[in-house]
């Protein structure tokens, strides 16, 4: 059997960085957001990987990464994504922004992906983060997935294997298990958690074979338009900071004493 | 238009706390705004749940049961969602953010020409409408969403997240109208069961009272030259053993596994605590060997009363982070812990 995978992920700011909320004139933004240092989603990230890992073991597999996002800073993630794993892209030109909404998100998604040519719908393996790092709604894949008319779908995945069965898929569940399922086959989607294969290291050759698609992708990028009777007001960061008493040079049987009055009290 | 309540069973057949939680939630939107409150239950058998709740005034109670709505199963959760959304005429609708209910009601918004919102930490009403609070960027930053419900037809959606309301308490006599959900093409999908480490090896406590995170300074070379994990992982064992405490992990330390080095084999990417682990709620918090960083931190947010051991006074703990930062080393400190705690 050979699958069809698309992956929906988009970019985010680079956890490292941080975060201010300011008031742009279409709503909240973050803080010089169009200079932070942006990386590939990393839930969308496990998903691509395993994409390709999957679609190489397989015959006549295909990948395509849809991505919306501005178009500029997509095109610079992309130059260091490209290096990690085969794929085509497919490029929406529109906001990356964690205050959007998911609905709107997913149809600008589903609309991309309606208008891949060569996608063989009875194939297809919807792909893509169970969550984002920006909005966080754990909610866009599930809306693109029914667009799509597909109603198996699978949420904070760490596992899919392929078996003569159909495809095993082990999906996080409260209090560190996981739910066993098997689906038949494609059509389905897949929200992936972490995945078990570690970040690939950098290939330039793959870059290389990428790029051919990724720039033609991005110059073909379509404006998205994300809808309106949405908004996100008073966003606001946290008072985070606690006043930290540092305890130096206290033995360890008085830490130790103080840590288990702490914790039985 | 009505608010409909929506939740499942666990296997028990009873409901979970954070759909008792979504309960209180519910009847709080529903006295603000003025309008009939209704229950949705999904479940194999729903009679425990219905009667656990019966008293909470609700106008009416729809079921969808039976033994195809007992796993939980994206393609019949789906559907027998919108079908108590339909039942229930529901302009509004509240539910627990649990794993089920998160992975089917994205779909069920879509299918109905509705919305969603996830994840709510907070639900206000202002204007004759729900406002509710989320958190943005990975609890970086909280925002309120707002949705003119005038420009789509179906359901708005909420789901709640954990611990952000006390259990309803109300049960009483209840007896919900069934609505039928046909299975033609949802059983495509079979679930097998449940994978899960064994009683002893079960080190993910939800409900526990405090969360041990350990760092990848248990497995890096100590002032002896040498890396100790095997006796790391013991104290660690230990400890937990002792408290019944829940264990979280820093990315670097799982990480280490599909790098190759000698690791704390215990641990998963479940136990991942952070920007893409999770983000527990305990009243307590201990962080051993585990630097701080903010990636790391944001999976902190709902930790109430945070220490940390770490050999450098100068990480991210001490600039805000933690209530107490305890410059020791972490191997010292838990062996003594752990004998404190045995007597
Ligand atoms: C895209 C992205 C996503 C990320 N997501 C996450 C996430 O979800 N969760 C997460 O945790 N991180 C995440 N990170 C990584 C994060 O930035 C840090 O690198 C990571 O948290 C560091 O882990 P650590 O503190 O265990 O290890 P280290 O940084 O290696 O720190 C080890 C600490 O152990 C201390 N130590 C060593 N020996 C002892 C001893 N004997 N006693 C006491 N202390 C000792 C050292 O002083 C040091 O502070 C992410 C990073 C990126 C780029």
């Amino acid at each position: 059997m050979s699958y069809h995978i698309v992956v929906c992920g988009s970019i985010v700011p680079d956890p490292l960085q941080t975060l201010t909320p300011v008031d742009g004139p279409q709503g909240p933004a973050l803080k010089n957001e169009m200079m932070l240092p942006a990386v590939l989603d990393p839930w969308a990230g496990h998903a691509l990987y395993e994409a390709a890992n999957l679609a190489a073991r397989h015959a006549d597999c295909r990948v395509w990464l849809v991505s919306l996002g501005p178009k500029a800073k997509l095109q610079q993630v992309m130059m260091a994504v490209a290096q990690k794993a085969p794929f085509e892209l497919v490029a929406v030109d529109g906001p990356a922004s964690g205050f959007t909404d998911s609905f709107a998100v997913a149809e600008a998604l589903a609309e991309a992906i309606e208008g891949i040519a060569d996608l063989d719908r009875d194939k297809l393996l919807l792909f893509g983060g169970w969550q984002s790092a920006s909005r966080g709604a754990g909610s866009t894949i599930q809306m693109v997935a029914e667009r799509l008319g597909i109603v198996d779908q699978f949420q904070g995945v760490d596992q899919l294997n392929i078996t003569d069965n159909g495809l095993e898929v082990l999906e996080r569940i409260e209090g560190g298990s996981w739910l066993t399922s098997t689906v038949q086959g494609a059509p389905a989607a897949f929200g992936w958690a972490t995945g078990e294969l570690p970040e690939p290291p950098n290939n330039p050759q793959v870059g290389m074979m990428n790029m051919k698609t990724i720039m033609p992708a991005l110059q073909k990028a379509k404006p998205a338009a994300l809808g309106n009777g949405f908004g996100v007001n008073n966003v606001s960061l946290p008072q985070v900071v606690r006043e930290t008493r540092v305890v130096k040079d206290m033995p360890v049987d008085d830490i130790a004493r103080e840590l288990v009055d702490w914790i039985q009290g | 238009m009505s608010i409909l309540y929506l939740a499942h069973t666990d296997d028990n057949g009873s409901l979970p706390k954070a759909a008792l939680e979504a309960l209180t939630a519910a009847q709080k939107l529903a006295a603000d705004l003025g309008r009939p409150l209704k229950i949705g239950l999904l479940g194999a058998d729903v009679q425990q749940a219905a009667q656990s709740i019966g008293g909470c005034n609700a106008e009416a109670f729809f079921s969808v049961s039976g033994e195809a709505f007992g796993p939980s199963r994206y393609s019949t959760d789906a559907a027998a969602c919108a079908a108590l959304c339909s039942a229930a005429e529901a302009g509004i609708v509240i539910a627990p953010a649990t794993l089920r209910l998160a992975r089917c009601l994205p779909g069920t918004a879509y299918r109905l020409g509705g919305r969603i919102d996830t994840n709510i930490t907070a639900l206000d009403a202002a204007d004759g409408q729900p406002l509710p609070t989320r958190w943005y960027y990975r609890q970086r930053m909280s925002g309120q969403v707002q949705r003119d419900t005038q420009s789509f037809s179906g359901p708005w959606i909420l789901t709640l997240a954990p611990g952000c309301a006390a259990p309803a308490e109300c049960p009483g006599q209840a007896a919900p109208q069934a609505v039928d959900v046909p299975l033609d093409g949802l059983t495509r999908t079979t679930v097998t069961g449940v994978k899960q480490p064994n009683v002893d090896a079960q080190t993910i406590r939800p409900d526990a009272d405090l969360l041990l995170v350990a760092g990848a300074g248990w497995t890096k070379k100590q002032n002896d030259g040498q890396a100790h994990v095997k006796e790391a992982g013991e104290l660690l064992l230990d400890f937990l053993g002792k408290t019944k405490s829940s264990l979280g992990s820093s990315k670097s330390l799982v990480d280490l596994g599909s790098e190759g080095q000698d690791v704390l084999d215990f641990l998963t990417h479940l136990h991942q605590v952070g920007q893409t682990g999770s983000t527990p709620r305990h009243p307590k918090g201990l962080a051993t060997c585990c630097h701080g960083e903010e990636p790391h931190v944001v999976g902190w947010r709902f930790i109430n009363e945070r220490r940390a051991v770490n050999l450098d006074a100068g990480c991210g703990w001490a600039h805000g982070k933690a209530d107490v930062l305890y410059v020791a080393d972490a191997f010292d400190v838990m062996k003594k812990v752990n004998e404190l705690l045995g007597k």
